[in-house]
Protein backbone atom coordinates (compact mmCIF):
# COMPACT_ATOMS: atom_id res chain seq x y z
CA UNK A 1 0.00 0.00 0.00
CA UNK A 2 1.48 3.32 -1.05
CA UNK A 3 0.19 6.85 -0.51
CA UNK A 4 -0.87 6.80 -4.13
CA UNK A 5 -3.13 3.85 -3.53
CA UNK A 6 -4.78 4.89 -0.33
CA UNK A 7 -5.05 8.20 1.42
CA UNK A 8 -2.49 8.06 4.22
CA UNK A 9 -4.29 6.86 7.30
CA UNK A 10 -3.85 8.41 10.67
CA UNK A 11 -3.80 4.95 12.18
CA UNK A 12 -0.79 2.79 11.63
CA UNK A 13 -0.56 -0.93 10.98
CA UNK A 14 -1.47 -3.21 13.80
CA UNK A 15 1.03 -5.35 15.71
CA UNK A 16 0.08 -9.02 15.86
CA UNK A 17 -0.25 -9.00 19.64
CA UNK A 18 -2.98 -6.33 19.34
CA UNK A 19 -5.28 -8.55 17.31
CA UNK A 20 -8.60 -6.91 17.77
CA UNK A 21 -11.16 -9.68 18.24
CA UNK A 22 -13.60 -7.38 16.52
CA UNK A 23 -17.26 -7.31 17.43
CA UNK A 24 -19.40 -5.92 14.63
CA UNK A 25 -22.53 -4.47 16.22
CA UNK A 26 -24.60 -4.12 13.05
CA UNK A 27 -24.76 -6.96 10.55
CA UNK A 28 -27.75 -7.47 8.27
CA UNK A 29 -28.89 -10.94 7.41
CA UNK A 30 -31.98 -11.25 5.29
CA UNK A 31 -34.63 -13.69 4.18
CA UNK A 32 -34.13 -15.22 0.75
CA UNK A 33 -37.87 -14.59 0.45
CA UNK A 34 -40.86 -14.58 2.79
CA UNK A 35 -41.10 -18.33 2.07
CA UNK A 36 -38.24 -18.76 4.56
CA UNK A 37 -40.70 -17.94 7.33
CA UNK A 38 -43.32 -20.46 6.20
CA UNK A 39 -42.07 -23.31 8.40
CA UNK A 40 -42.28 -21.02 11.41
CA UNK A 41 -45.72 -19.51 10.85
CA UNK A 42 -48.91 -21.39 11.63
CA UNK A 43 -51.09 -22.27 8.69
CA UNK A 44 -53.46 -19.54 9.83
CA UNK A 45 -50.84 -16.79 9.74
CA UNK A 46 -49.16 -18.00 6.58
CA UNK A 47 -52.53 -17.83 4.82
CA UNK A 48 -53.02 -14.39 6.34
CA UNK A 49 -49.68 -13.24 4.95
CA UNK A 50 -50.58 -14.58 1.52
CA UNK A 51 -54.01 -12.95 1.55
CA UNK A 52 -53.35 -9.63 3.22
CA UNK A 53 -49.60 -9.15 3.15
CA UNK A 54 -47.51 -6.92 5.36
CA UNK A 55 -49.42 -3.76 6.31
CA UNK A 56 -47.69 -0.93 8.11
CA UNK A 57 -49.20 2.32 9.39
CA UNK A 58 -47.86 4.14 6.37
CA UNK A 59 -48.80 4.77 2.75
CA UNK A 60 -46.63 3.32 -0.02
CA UNK A 61 -47.70 -0.16 1.04
CA UNK A 62 -45.52 -2.70 -0.71
CA UNK A 63 -42.66 -0.30 -1.31
CA UNK A 64 -40.41 1.91 0.72
CA UNK A 65 -41.57 5.46 1.32
CA UNK A 66 -37.99 6.55 0.86
CA UNK A 67 -35.81 6.30 -2.17
CA UNK A 68 -32.70 4.19 -1.64
CA UNK A 69 -29.28 4.63 -3.11
CA UNK A 70 -28.80 1.20 -4.55
CA UNK A 71 -30.73 -2.06 -5.06
CA UNK A 72 -31.53 -3.73 -1.73
CA UNK A 73 -29.72 -0.79 -0.13
CA UNK A 74 -26.58 -2.86 -0.55
CA UNK A 75 -23.04 -2.95 -1.82
CA UNK A 76 -23.34 -4.01 -5.44
CA UNK A 77 -20.76 -6.74 -4.83
CA UNK A 78 -22.73 -8.30 -1.98
CA UNK A 79 -25.28 -10.29 -4.00
CA UNK A 80 -24.52 -13.94 -3.18
CA UNK A 81 -23.24 -16.06 -6.08
CA UNK A 82 -25.81 -18.70 -5.17
CA UNK A 83 -28.63 -16.23 -5.67
CA UNK A 84 -30.91 -14.43 -3.23
CA UNK A 85 -30.60 -10.91 -1.89
CA UNK A 86 -27.54 -9.51 -0.07
CA UNK A 87 -27.19 -10.93 3.42
CA UNK A 88 -29.25 -14.05 2.66
CA UNK A 89 -26.39 -16.53 2.29
CA UNK A 90 -24.40 -17.47 5.37
CA UNK A 91 -21.38 -18.77 3.47
CA UNK A 92 -21.05 -15.55 1.51
CA UNK A 93 -21.42 -13.51 4.70
CA UNK A 94 -18.59 -15.55 6.20
CA UNK A 95 -16.45 -14.86 3.15
CA UNK A 96 -17.17 -11.15 2.80
CA UNK A 97 -17.37 -10.22 6.48
CA UNK A 98 -16.69 -12.71 9.27
CA UNK A 99 -13.58 -14.36 7.82
CA UNK A 100 -12.42 -11.42 5.75
CA UNK A 101 -12.23 -9.09 8.74
CA UNK A 102 -11.64 -11.58 11.53
CA UNK A 103 -14.94 -10.79 13.27
CA UNK A 104 -15.27 -12.57 16.61
CA UNK A 105 -18.96 -11.74 16.96
CA UNK A 106 -21.41 -10.25 14.49
CA UNK A 107 -24.64 -8.87 15.93
CA UNK A 108 -27.58 -9.40 13.60
CA UNK A 109 -30.35 -6.89 12.97
CA UNK A 110 -33.17 -7.93 10.67
CA UNK A 111 -34.82 -4.98 8.94
CA UNK A 112 -37.47 -6.77 6.90
CA UNK A 113 -40.05 -7.83 7.70
CA UNK A 114 -40.67 -5.97 10.95
CA UNK A 115 -43.21 -7.46 13.34
CA UNK A 116 -43.46 -4.34 15.46
CA UNK A 117 -44.91 -2.12 12.77
CA UNK A 118 -47.65 -4.49 11.59
CA UNK A 119 -51.10 -2.94 11.89
CA UNK A 120 -52.55 -6.36 12.73
CA UNK A 121 -50.95 -6.82 16.11
CA UNK A 122 -51.71 -10.52 16.48
CA UNK A 123 -50.04 -11.09 13.13
CA UNK A 124 -47.15 -8.90 14.24
CA UNK A 125 -46.64 -11.10 17.29
CA UNK A 126 -46.75 -14.27 15.17
CA UNK A 127 -44.32 -12.70 12.71
CA UNK A 128 -41.86 -11.84 15.50
CA UNK A 129 -41.98 -15.40 16.80
CA UNK A 130 -41.41 -16.79 13.30
CA UNK A 131 -38.49 -14.40 12.70
CA UNK A 132 -36.91 -15.44 16.00
CA UNK A 133 -37.38 -19.15 15.27
CA UNK A 134 -35.90 -18.65 11.80
CA UNK A 135 -32.87 -16.71 12.97
CA UNK A 136 -31.96 -19.48 15.38
CA UNK A 137 -32.51 -22.25 12.83
CA UNK A 138 -30.84 -20.57 9.85
CA UNK A 139 -28.20 -18.37 11.45
CA UNK A 140 -27.13 -18.50 15.08
CA UNK A 141 -27.25 -22.29 15.37
CA UNK A 142 -25.23 -22.56 12.15
CA UNK A 143 -22.62 -19.94 13.00
CA UNK A 144 -21.68 -19.33 16.64
CA UNK A 145 -20.00 -16.02 15.77
CA UNK A 146 -23.41 -14.56 14.95
CA UNK A 147 -25.71 -13.35 17.71
CA UNK A 148 -29.28 -12.22 17.14
CA UNK A 149 -31.70 -9.73 18.64
CA UNK A 150 -35.10 -10.87 19.87
CA UNK A 151 -37.66 -9.23 17.58
CA UNK A 152 -40.61 -8.08 19.65
CA UNK A 153 -44.05 -6.72 18.73
CA UNK A 154 -43.30 -3.59 20.71
CA UNK A 155 -46.63 -1.81 20.16
CA UNK A 156 -48.24 -4.58 22.25
CA UNK A 157 -46.12 -4.52 25.39
CA UNK A 158 -47.63 -7.67 26.92
CA UNK A 159 -46.89 -9.69 23.78
CA UNK A 160 -43.40 -8.21 23.61
CA UNK A 161 -42.70 -9.19 27.21
CA UNK A 162 -43.94 -12.71 26.48
CA UNK A 163 -41.57 -12.93 23.51
CA UNK A 164 -38.61 -11.83 25.64
CA UNK A 165 -39.46 -14.36 28.31
CA UNK A 166 -39.91 -17.11 25.74
CA UNK A 167 -36.32 -16.71 24.60
CA UNK A 168 -34.66 -15.73 27.86
CA UNK A 169 -31.35 -17.48 28.30
CA UNK A 170 -31.17 -18.78 24.73
CA UNK A 171 -27.53 -18.58 23.59
CA UNK A 172 -28.47 -17.24 20.16
CA UNK A 173 -29.78 -13.92 21.48
CA UNK A 174 -27.92 -11.06 23.12
CA UNK A 175 -30.41 -8.19 22.97
CA UNK A 176 -33.98 -7.13 22.31
CA UNK A 177 -34.71 -5.26 19.07
CA UNK A 178 -37.44 -2.67 18.71
CA UNK A 179 -38.42 -0.50 15.77
CA UNK A 180 -37.43 3.12 16.33
CA UNK A 181 -40.17 4.65 14.20
CA UNK A 182 -42.83 3.66 16.69
CA UNK A 183 -46.42 4.80 17.17
CA UNK A 184 -45.38 6.95 20.12
CA UNK A 185 -41.84 8.02 21.02
CA UNK A 186 -40.12 5.09 22.70
CA UNK A 187 -39.84 6.79 26.08
CA UNK A 188 -43.62 6.67 26.58
CA UNK A 189 -44.94 4.52 29.39
CA UNK A 190 -46.73 2.05 27.11
CA UNK A 191 -43.27 0.65 26.30
CA UNK A 192 -41.94 0.47 29.85
CA UNK A 193 -42.94 -3.14 30.53
CA UNK A 194 -40.64 -4.13 27.67
CA UNK A 195 -37.73 -2.29 29.25
CA UNK A 196 -38.48 -3.84 32.61
CA UNK A 197 -38.49 -7.31 31.06
CA UNK A 198 -35.20 -6.57 29.28
CA UNK A 199 -33.59 -5.48 32.54
CA UNK A 200 -35.05 -8.54 34.25
CA UNK A 201 -33.42 -10.82 31.69
CA UNK A 202 -30.22 -8.72 31.43
CA UNK A 203 -30.74 -7.88 27.77
CA UNK A 204 -29.79 -4.51 26.32
CA UNK A 205 -32.33 -2.91 24.00
CA UNK A 206 -30.88 -2.55 20.48
CA UNK A 207 -32.46 0.32 18.61
CA UNK A 208 -31.60 0.03 14.96
CA UNK A 209 -33.30 2.66 12.83
CA UNK A 210 -36.28 0.78 11.46
CA UNK A 211 -40.01 0.52 11.14
CA UNK A 212 -42.73 2.73 9.73
CA UNK A 213 -45.10 4.79 11.82
CA UNK A 214 -46.61 7.09 9.24
CA UNK A 215 -44.49 10.07 10.25
CA UNK A 216 -41.89 11.65 8.04
CA UNK A 217 -38.39 10.84 9.22
CA UNK A 218 -37.75 14.45 10.15
CA UNK A 219 -40.14 16.85 11.87
CA UNK A 220 -39.58 19.20 8.92
CA UNK A 221 -41.73 17.05 6.66
CA UNK A 222 -41.19 14.49 3.94
CA UNK A 223 -37.77 14.63 2.34
CA UNK A 224 -37.34 14.84 -1.42
CA UNK A 225 -33.95 13.19 -1.59
CA UNK A 226 -32.29 10.12 -0.17
CA UNK A 227 -29.44 12.32 1.03
CA UNK A 228 -31.99 14.06 3.26
CA UNK A 229 -33.49 10.83 4.49
CA UNK A 230 -30.06 9.41 5.23
CA UNK A 231 -29.30 12.28 7.57
CA UNK A 232 -32.84 12.16 8.94
CA UNK A 233 -31.96 8.79 10.43
CA UNK A 234 -29.67 10.47 12.94
CA UNK A 235 -32.27 13.15 13.70
CA UNK A 236 -34.95 10.53 14.31
CA UNK A 237 -32.65 8.65 16.68
CA UNK A 238 -32.01 11.88 18.56
CA UNK A 239 -35.77 12.08 19.06
CA UNK A 240 -35.79 8.54 20.43
CA UNK A 241 -32.88 9.20 22.80
CA UNK A 242 -34.41 12.45 24.05
CA UNK A 243 -37.75 10.72 24.65
CA UNK A 244 -36.13 7.90 26.63
CA UNK A 245 -34.29 10.42 28.81
CA UNK A 246 -37.03 12.99 29.38
CA UNK A 247 -39.85 10.52 30.04
CA UNK A 248 -37.76 9.13 32.88
CA UNK A 249 -37.08 5.64 31.57
CA UNK A 250 -33.52 5.70 32.87
CA UNK A 251 -34.50 7.40 36.12
CA UNK A 252 -36.89 4.50 36.67
CA UNK A 253 -34.58 1.77 35.33
CA UNK A 254 -30.98 2.77 36.00
CA UNK A 255 -29.76 -0.66 34.88
CA UNK A 256 -31.32 -0.38 31.41
CA UNK A 257 -28.77 -0.47 28.59
CA UNK A 258 -29.86 0.98 25.26
CA UNK A 259 -27.68 0.70 22.16
CA UNK A 260 -28.46 3.22 19.43
CA UNK A 261 -27.55 1.62 16.11
CA UNK A 262 -26.82 3.27 12.78
CA UNK A 263 -27.14 6.89 13.76
CA UNK A 264 -23.48 7.86 14.22
CA UNK A 265 -22.41 9.57 17.43
CA UNK A 266 -21.01 13.05 16.76
CA UNK A 267 -24.38 14.63 17.56
CA UNK A 268 -24.51 13.21 21.08
CA UNK A 269 -22.66 15.98 22.96
CA UNK A 270 -24.68 18.83 21.45
CA UNK A 271 -27.98 17.12 22.23
CA UNK A 272 -26.83 16.54 25.80
CA UNK A 273 -25.64 20.13 26.24
CA UNK A 274 -28.92 21.55 25.04
CA UNK A 275 -30.97 19.18 27.18
CA UNK A 276 -28.92 20.08 30.25
CA UNK A 277 -29.43 23.77 29.58
CA UNK A 278 -33.20 23.39 29.23
CA UNK A 279 -33.40 21.03 32.16
CA UNK A 280 -31.68 23.49 34.47
CA UNK A 281 -34.38 26.07 33.64
CA UNK A 282 -37.41 23.78 33.44
CA UNK A 283 -36.62 21.28 36.10
CA UNK A 284 -40.06 21.70 37.61
CA UNK A 285 -41.62 20.36 34.41
CA UNK A 286 -39.67 17.11 34.61
CA UNK A 287 -38.95 16.69 38.33
CA UNK A 288 -38.61 12.94 37.77
CA UNK A 289 -35.24 13.71 36.20
CA UNK A 290 -33.21 13.93 39.36
CA UNK A 291 -29.95 14.28 37.45
CA UNK A 292 -28.96 16.29 34.38
CA UNK A 293 -30.03 14.59 31.12
CA UNK A 294 -26.42 14.28 30.04
CA UNK A 295 -25.75 11.90 32.91
CA UNK A 296 -28.48 9.49 31.77
CA UNK A 297 -27.16 9.74 28.23
CA UNK A 298 -23.66 8.85 29.32
CA UNK A 299 -24.70 6.06 31.64
CA UNK A 300 -27.56 4.31 29.85
CA UNK A 301 -26.92 4.82 26.16
CA UNK A 302 -24.30 3.33 23.86
CA UNK A 303 -23.76 4.32 20.26
CA UNK A 304 -22.52 2.38 17.26
CA UNK A 305 -20.06 4.02 14.91
CA UNK A 306 -21.62 3.58 11.51
CA UNK A 307 -22.23 5.61 9.44
CA UNK A 308 -18.95 7.06 10.58
CA UNK A 309 -18.78 10.79 11.06
CA UNK A 310 -15.93 11.93 8.82
CA UNK A 311 -14.64 15.35 9.84
CA UNK A 312 -11.98 16.87 7.56
CA UNK A 313 -9.50 16.39 10.39
CA UNK A 314 -10.06 12.87 11.73
CA UNK A 315 -8.53 13.88 15.06
CA UNK A 316 -11.56 16.10 15.75
CA UNK A 317 -13.45 12.91 16.56
CA UNK A 318 -11.27 12.56 19.63
CA UNK A 319 -13.00 15.50 21.33
CA UNK A 320 -16.37 13.90 20.71
CA UNK A 321 -15.23 10.51 22.01
CA UNK A 322 -13.64 12.10 25.04
CA UNK A 323 -16.97 13.68 25.90
CA UNK A 324 -19.19 10.66 25.27
CA UNK A 325 -16.72 8.27 26.85
CA UNK A 326 -14.44 5.77 25.14
CA UNK A 327 -16.44 2.98 26.71
CA UNK A 328 -19.73 4.07 25.10
CA UNK A 329 -18.97 3.69 21.41
CA UNK A 330 -19.19 0.35 19.59
CA UNK A 331 -17.85 -0.50 16.16
CA UNK A 332 -20.43 -1.44 13.53
CA UNK A 333 -19.99 -2.12 9.83
CA UNK A 334 -23.61 -2.32 8.58
CA UNK A 335 -22.61 -5.09 6.16
CA UNK A 336 -23.86 -5.60 3.45
CA UNK A 337 -25.42 -2.18 3.04
CA UNK A 338 -23.97 0.34 0.63
CA UNK A 339 -22.80 2.67 3.39
CA UNK A 340 -20.91 -0.07 5.20
CA UNK A 341 -17.84 1.05 7.12
CA UNK A 342 -14.80 -1.12 6.57
CA UNK A 343 -13.59 -2.78 9.80
CA UNK A 344 -10.07 -1.89 8.69
CA UNK A 345 -10.41 1.55 7.16
CA UNK A 346 -13.62 2.99 8.55
CA UNK A 347 -12.00 4.76 11.50
CA UNK A 348 -9.41 7.32 10.39
CA UNK A 349 -8.71 8.61 13.86
CA UNK A 350 -5.34 7.66 15.31
CA UNK A 351 -6.09 5.66 18.45
CA UNK A 352 -4.04 3.98 21.12
CA UNK A 353 -4.08 0.18 21.16
CA UNK A 354 -6.26 0.31 24.25
CA UNK A 355 -8.78 2.70 22.68
CA UNK A 356 -8.89 0.61 19.56
CA UNK A 357 -9.50 -2.60 21.48
CA UNK A 358 -12.34 -0.93 23.39
CA UNK A 359 -14.17 0.45 20.37
CA UNK A 360 -13.64 -2.54 18.10
CA UNK A 361 -14.68 -5.15 20.62
CA UNK A 362 -14.12 -4.59 24.33
CA UNK A 363 -17.04 -2.21 24.79
CA UNK A 364 -19.43 -4.52 22.96
CA UNK A 365 -18.26 -7.53 24.95
CA UNK A 366 -18.99 -5.58 28.13
CA UNK A 367 -22.43 -4.30 27.07
CA UNK A 368 -23.59 -7.63 25.68
CA UNK A 369 -21.85 -9.91 28.14
CA UNK A 370 -19.92 -11.67 25.38
CA UNK A 371 -16.83 -13.72 26.11
CA UNK B 1 8.93 -1.14 -13.28
CA UNK B 2 8.24 -3.76 -15.84
CA UNK B 3 5.91 -3.86 -18.79
CA UNK B 4 3.31 -6.59 -18.70
CA UNK B 5 1.25 -7.86 -21.59
CA UNK B 6 -2.18 -8.26 -20.06
CA UNK B 7 -4.63 -8.89 -22.93
CA UNK B 8 -5.14 -8.83 -26.65
CA UNK B 9 -6.54 -5.41 -27.54
CA UNK B 10 -9.53 -7.06 -29.21
CA UNK B 11 -10.44 -8.74 -25.91
CA UNK B 12 -11.72 -5.46 -24.51
CA UNK B 13 -14.14 -3.77 -26.91
CA UNK B 14 -15.15 -0.09 -26.51
CA UNK B 15 -17.17 0.24 -23.30
CA UNK B 16 -15.71 -3.03 -22.01
CA UNK B 17 -13.38 -3.79 -19.17
CA UNK B 18 -11.24 -6.60 -17.84
CA UNK B 19 -9.82 -7.25 -14.40
CA UNK B 20 -6.31 -8.69 -14.50
CA UNK B 21 -3.79 -9.61 -11.83
CA UNK B 22 -0.30 -8.29 -12.38
CA UNK B 23 2.42 -8.91 -9.80
CA UNK B 24 -0.22 -9.72 -7.19
CA UNK B 25 -2.11 -6.51 -7.90
CA UNK B 26 -5.62 -6.51 -9.29
CA UNK B 27 -5.96 -3.96 -12.03
CA UNK B 28 -9.05 -2.99 -14.03
CA UNK B 29 -8.43 -2.17 -17.69
CA UNK B 30 -11.10 -0.06 -19.43
CA UNK B 31 -11.71 0.74 -23.08
CA UNK B 32 -13.25 4.20 -23.46
CA UNK B 33 -13.93 4.77 -27.14
CA UNK B 34 -10.79 2.98 -28.24
CA UNK B 35 -8.52 4.46 -25.56
CA UNK B 36 -7.34 2.21 -22.78
CA UNK B 37 -7.00 3.08 -19.11
CA UNK B 38 -5.94 0.98 -16.13
CA UNK B 39 -6.80 1.55 -12.47
CA UNK B 40 -5.93 -0.32 -9.29
CA UNK B 41 -8.92 -2.42 -8.23
CA UNK B 42 -9.04 -0.91 -4.78
CA UNK B 43 -11.00 2.17 -3.80
CA UNK B 44 -8.82 4.68 -1.95
CA UNK B 45 -11.75 5.56 0.31
CA UNK B 46 -12.32 2.29 2.19
CA UNK B 47 -10.83 -0.44 0.05
CA UNK B 48 -13.82 -1.66 -2.00
CA UNK B 49 -13.23 -3.48 -5.29
CA UNK B 50 -13.59 -0.28 -7.30
CA UNK B 51 -13.17 -1.75 -10.78
CA UNK B 52 -16.26 -3.95 -10.32
CA UNK B 53 -18.37 -0.81 -10.00
CA UNK B 54 -20.83 0.63 -12.49
CA UNK B 55 -19.64 2.95 -15.24
CA UNK B 56 -21.80 6.04 -15.16
CA UNK B 57 -21.88 9.50 -16.65
CA UNK B 58 -21.28 12.79 -14.94
CA UNK B 59 -24.38 14.56 -13.62
CA UNK B 60 -23.79 18.25 -13.02
CA UNK B 61 -26.03 21.21 -12.34
CA UNK B 62 -25.45 24.91 -12.82
CA UNK B 63 -28.55 25.76 -10.78
CA UNK B 64 -31.47 23.90 -9.15
CA UNK B 65 -33.75 22.60 -11.86
CA UNK B 66 -31.08 22.45 -14.55
CA UNK B 67 -29.22 19.17 -14.95
CA UNK B 68 -26.58 18.11 -17.39
CA UNK B 69 -25.48 14.59 -18.13
CA UNK B 70 -22.16 14.28 -19.85
CA UNK B 71 -19.31 11.86 -20.44
CA UNK B 72 -21.47 8.70 -20.35
CA UNK B 73 -19.55 5.67 -19.14
CA UNK B 74 -16.43 7.60 -18.21
CA UNK B 75 -16.97 7.68 -14.47
CA UNK B 76 -16.51 4.61 -12.29
CA UNK B 77 -18.73 4.28 -9.22
CA UNK B 78 -17.44 2.16 -6.32
CA UNK B 79 -19.67 -0.83 -5.44
CA UNK B 80 -19.55 0.17 -1.77
CA UNK B 81 -20.15 3.85 -1.09
CA UNK B 82 -20.69 5.01 -4.64
CA UNK B 83 -17.67 7.32 -4.74
CA UNK B 84 -17.08 8.32 -8.35
CA UNK B 85 -13.72 8.35 -10.07
CA UNK B 86 -12.75 9.65 -13.48
CA UNK B 87 -11.51 6.59 -15.35
CA UNK B 88 -9.18 8.73 -17.48
CA UNK B 89 -7.34 10.33 -14.57
CA UNK B 90 -8.19 8.28 -11.48
CA UNK B 91 -9.31 11.48 -9.83
CA UNK B 92 -12.05 11.32 -7.21
CA UNK B 93 -15.13 13.39 -7.91
CA UNK B 94 -15.99 13.43 -4.17
CA UNK B 95 -12.60 14.53 -2.88
CA UNK B 96 -10.53 15.66 -5.87
CA UNK B 97 -7.76 17.32 -3.88
CA UNK B 98 -6.87 14.46 -1.56
CA UNK B 99 -7.91 11.29 -3.25
CA UNK B 100 -7.20 9.54 -6.47
CA UNK B 101 -7.07 5.92 -7.39
CA UNK B 102 -3.73 4.57 -8.55
CA UNK B 103 -3.64 4.49 -12.35
CA UNK B 104 -1.27 2.75 -14.70
CA UNK B 105 -0.22 3.50 -18.23
CA UNK B 106 -1.67 1.22 -20.88
CA UNK B 107 -0.20 1.03 -24.35
CA UNK B 108 -1.32 -0.82 -27.42
CA UNK B 109 1.61 -2.66 -28.99
CA UNK B 110 1.72 -4.82 -32.10
CA UNK B 111 2.46 -8.46 -31.45
CA UNK B 112 5.38 -8.27 -33.78
CA UNK B 113 7.15 -5.79 -31.49
CA UNK B 114 6.26 -7.70 -28.35
CA UNK B 115 7.63 -10.98 -29.62
CA UNK B 116 11.09 -9.40 -29.38
CA UNK B 117 10.65 -8.38 -25.72
CA UNK B 118 11.67 -7.38 -23.15
CA UNK B 119 8.17 -7.85 -21.89
CA UNK B 120 6.52 -10.08 -19.34
CA UNK B 121 3.79 -12.14 -20.91
CA UNK B 122 2.69 -14.14 -17.93
CA UNK B 123 -0.41 -15.93 -18.94
CA UNK B 124 -0.60 -16.31 -22.66
CA UNK B 125 1.29 -16.53 -25.88
CA UNK B 126 1.80 -13.42 -27.96
CA UNK B 127 1.20 -13.84 -31.66
CA UNK B 128 2.54 -11.45 -34.22
CA UNK B 129 -0.78 -10.89 -35.97
CA UNK B 130 -2.55 -9.11 -33.14
CA UNK B 131 -2.27 -5.93 -31.08
CA UNK B 132 -1.80 -6.28 -27.33
CA UNK B 133 -2.33 -4.17 -24.24
CA UNK B 134 0.79 -3.54 -22.21
CA UNK B 135 0.60 -2.17 -18.65
CA UNK B 136 3.56 -0.62 -16.91
CA UNK B 137 3.81 -1.64 -13.26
Amino acid sequence: MTPDDVRVLESGPLPIEDRLRRVDCDVHHSLRSLEDLKPFLSRRWWDHLQSYGLRMPVPFSGSSPYPKATPALSRTDSWPPVGGPPGSDLDFMREQLLDRYDIQHGLLHLLYPCGMDQRNQAFGAALCRAINEWVVAAWTSQEPRLKAAISVPGEDAAAAVAEIEHWAGHPGFVQVAMATHSIEPLGRRRYWPIYEAAVGQSYPIGLHTSGYNGNAITPAGWPSFYVEEQHGVAISQQGVAISLVTEGVFARLPELRVVVVEAGFAWVPSVAWRLDRHWSRMRDEVPHLVRPPSEYIRENLWFTTQPMDEPERPRDLRHILDWIGWDRVLFASDYPHWDMDSPELGFRLRMTAEERRAIYGGNARAVYGLA
Amino acid sequence: MARHVIAAAADIPPGGRKIVTVQGREVGVFNLGGEFYALLNRCPHQGGALCLGRQVGLVTSSEPGRYDYSRPGEMLKCPWHGWEFDIRTGQSWCDPDDLRVRRYTVQVEPGEALAKGPFVAETFTVSVEQDYLVVEI
